[in-house]
């Protein structure tokens, strides 16, 4: 610790087994809480056998572990893989308190502890209106159908035998609840990245433009102005989509998710993609489509998923995920372990196009430095975002800003209300700021 | 819905429904896949109601029929009048006579409600039919009769005095409700977030205009960093250890909000306690009952503490779950939980008994 003194105590690197008795005990003097709990672990260490042997180097190499001495598991020892154990702290979870029913509730992705821009299906999140079932896709039938008999020509019922035979397409898209950031509108509420914007996956997904499926069906493309997706569910959730949608191919009738079937709690065995569109459009479980002319204030568009504006009105069939950007590590609730060089990384996403460029102030918005676009860059997908950074351990404010294709630039919170106020709960998209102070604790701010 | 002439239901029955699966349509490009929709297959399914009342099935409830309905399948959760903020927000709340004359609900640009109940916000009574009719009750969807469900929009209609006492709903004069309806102006559509058509073009919305416009300004862009809000103490314990949230190795390590020295949890099996107790979770009690209070049910402690040294306790209570009931503890009845297992009624009613531990 001798070459930090004005840091002493900063929770260091492995092996914690270098700490010097006298370095925790310092510690443990002039410390807060959380560090001297982090220290617990190490001064555990500092009693075990390797401390004898620390001048010579580290007792990890010094002695070879168990892995590096034995014989390993047999193949397929599981045969559907999982994540290594010491993983188990990247989970979806709920956000205690918001919601009333754990069937009818959002679990978050963990974005904190992600790499790159797809997420893995496991740690979707998830946000269901009357709970999840996994189907017997055996049973499922998705009909096609008009509100009167002109918009489509032959009425039609597919199984999933009918659906995997057409000609598929696979692209990758992110998927934001509308509602993603809402508790934020007003204040900070939330303590990590997970909670704050983990309504938010990326994956590749499988399926049939629904283009070919009411072309299939004889639709009438004149008359045709909407059409209603009707999941399978308990809720048989409703959305009405604009025909536009369908006939730039963007929307999918999708089976397929990151090279395997959709997860159960993401629609298995069939769902919509509604790319750039809030999540609760891409009706999952899909059973029904209906083509008609007007949209159909559903309870998810006429009750929910409406934003309240200062005038009292509520926007309705509010849909695009508009420009924005989180950075996911350094983010809230995490520490820095010392003073020196970091790789600040986030994800920008627009619902409108492709991410043009991605800016990050580590000053609270004062200056920004262009940051590094990770490829591919994708339209209304997820875009990862890198740029370096030196902490010289004094405070600092980290805040990314994602400008897209349209020009759209992210805007802050100060934008934001002053056109929405703070109680519309949707489509908060503003720039969010991580507070670092000098203990390296990392905290949720805002900035106007 | 569809409305299928005479002569196109005649056709399609003609043909059957074994005709159409073999049958195929022949002239499409994608030969030998899906088949032909029948009439009564699109007529069961297609229940959506549109604000316009297409799709709407004739019928009639009244009032008084729909208050029936409701004390038994809606009242457990909703309140007896639809007030309840127990196990939903409200449903009922925040309207005043003034509100239904004008069509906006006042209190919605004054702020100064504590929430917005659904009636608050919803302009449309097809709204209020069709969500009803294809979801509720909750653990039971779709099992309301068509006529139930005008019953019950006739009910909460009145219970937001939209309605009179002594109304009959029915599909003829459902738009007189809609006239009614308290914020039935209450929605803009001039945004820039609907990504069809514009509203110009017959579609939705001002065709994606945004209503903010930040800057890319990169250097020197304010004089000062004002912090306009941090995490209250309170939620970041609220989350659980962020440490144990967190991956063990990389540039950073997540904060340790246990309040405890935390000893990693081993992974055993379930105890019995934890068992019952995620049973009871999974199968919604807990919305209703408390362990150790009363919500909208008793708290499973009144109930324990009732049945104490009864012989016969785990059987009655085990039927009652099953059976549903009403009047032990209150005027709202408990639904009939018909979904349990025997096992796992029993193994429900033994942890309750018990005292309703977690672990």
């Amino acid at each position: 610790m001798a070459e930090h003194p004005t840091h002493r105590g900063r929770i260091r690197p492995a092996p914690e087994n270098f700490l010097s008795e006298a370095d925790i005990a310092a510690v443990k003097e002039g410390r807060r809480d959380f560090l001297r709990k982090a220290l617990a672990t190490a001064s555990a260490a500092v009693a075990a056998p390797g401390l004898a042997r620390a001048a010579e180097g580290d007792p990890n190499i010094l002695t070879l572990p168990p892995w590096t001495t034995s014989l390993g598991q047999a193949v397929a020892a599981r045969p559907y893989g999982l994540p290594s154990q010491y993983e188990k702290g990247l989970q979806r979870r709920e956000s205690p308190g918001l919601t009333r029913m754990p069937q009818v509730s959002v679990a978050f992705t963990p974005l904190q502890g992600l790499f790159g821009i797809i997420t893995p299906s496991g740690l979707h999140f998830e946000r269901h209106h009357q709970g999840w079932s996994d189907i017997d896709p055996s049973r499922h039938r998705l009909m096609v159908h008009g509100t009167d008999e002109g918009f489509v020509k032959q009425p039609k019922v597919y199984t999933m035998d009918d659906i995997l035979r057409l000609p598929p397409v696979s692209r990758m898209h992110f998927i934001e609840c509308g509602a993603n950031t809402g508790m934020e509108w007003g204040n900070v509420a939330v303590p990590t990245v997970q909670y704050s914007h983990g309504m938010l996956s990326c994956s590749e997904f499988t399926g049939v433009p629904l283009r070919v499926i009411l072309e299939d069906c004889g639709v009438d493309w004149k008359r045709a102005k909407y059409v209603l997706a009707e999941g399978a569910d308990g809720s048989s959730m409703t959305r009405s989509i604009p025909i536009e949608l369908v006939q730039s191919d963007e929307v999918l009738v999708a089976y397929g998710q990151n090279g395997e079937m959709l997860r159960p709690e993401n629609g298995y065995p069939l769902r919509l993609v509604v790319p750039g569109v809030q999540g609760v459009s891409w009706v999952k479980w899909l059973r029904r489509i209906e083509v008609g002319d007007k949209p159909w204030a559903t309870k998810d568009e006429a009750i929910h998923y409406i934003d309240l504006m200062p005038d009292g009105r509520h926007r309705q069939y509010t849909s695009t995920q508009e420009c924005k950007s989180v950075i996911t590590t350094p983010s809230g609730g995490q520490l820095l372990l010392d003073k020196g060089f970091y790789n600040i990384s986030g994800l920008a996403w627009s619902g409108r196009g492709k991410i043009k460029r991605v800016d990050v102030s580590t000053d609270g918005g004062i200056n920004w430095r262009p940051a590094r676009i990770e490829g591919p860059v994708l339209s209304k997908c997820l875009t990862r975002f890198n740029i370096d950074w030196v902490w010289d351990g004094k405070p600092a404010i980290l805040q990314s800003r994602a400008v897209d294709d349209t020009g759209y630039v992210q805007p802050a919170y100060g934008h934001l209300r002053a056109v929405r106020g703070t109680k519309s709960i949707y489509h908060n998209n503003a720039i969010q700021s991580w507070k670092v102070v000098e203990s390296g604790e990392v905290s949720n701010v805002q900035v106007l | 819905m569809s409305r299928f002439s005479k002569t196109t239901l005649a056709a399609a029955l003609a043909i059957g429904l074994a005709g159409a699966a073999a049958g195929a349509l022949a002239d499409g490009k994608y030969s030998g896949v899906g088949r032909a929709a029948t009439p009564a297959e699109i007529r069961a399914w297609d229940i959506d109601v549109r604000p316009d009342f297409k799709g709407l099935r004739p019928g009639s409830g009244s009032v008084a029929q729909g208050e029936e309905v409701w004390e038994a399948k809606c009242a457990s959760c909703h309140g007896s009048f639809g007030e309840s903020n127990e196990v939903h927000t409200p449903l009922i709340g925040g309207t005043t006579k003034d509100d239904i004359k004008t069509g906006r609900v006042a209190s919605l640009a004054k702020g100064d409600a504590p929430q917005r109940s659904a009636i608050m916000k919803v302009a449309t009574v097809s709204t209020l039919f069709d969500y009803i009719n294809r979801a509720m009750p909750l653990t039971n969807p779709k099992s309301l009769t068509n006529d139930e469900v005008y019953g019950l929009v006739a009910y909460l209609l009145n219970q937001a005095e939209v309605l009179p006492a002594d109304f009959t709903l029915t599909d003829k004069n459902i738009a007189e409700a809609q006239a009614r309806m308290p914020n039935r102006n209450g929605m803009r559509t001039d945004h820039g977030m609907w990504p069809g058509a514009s509203a110009a073009k017959g579609g939705i919305g001002n065709g994606g205009k945004p209503d903010v416009k930040n800057t890319a300004c990169m250097s020197n862009c304010k004089t000062e960093v004002k912090i306009a809000s941090l995490l209250p103490v309170y939620a970041e314990a609220a989350h659980g250890n962020i440490a144990e949230q967190n991956r063990p190795v990389g540039p950073v390590r997540g904060k340790d909000t246990s309040g405890k020295v935390a000893a990693p949890a081993a992974a055993a099996p379930l105890s019995e306690n934890a068992a019952a107790s995620k049973l009871a979770a999974d199968n919604g009690c807990m919305a209703c009952h408390g362990t150790a209070s009363k919500i909208v049910g008793p708290g499973y402690n009144e109930v324990a503490a009732k049945y104490k040294g009864q012989a016969d306790a785990e059987s009655k209570l085990v039927a009652k779950l099953k059976a549903g009931g009403q009047g032990v503890w209150g005027a709202i009845p408990m639904p009939p939980q018909t979904q349990l297992k025997d096992e796992e009624a029993h193994r429900l009613v033994k942890w309750i008994l018990s005292g309703a531990k977690a672990q």
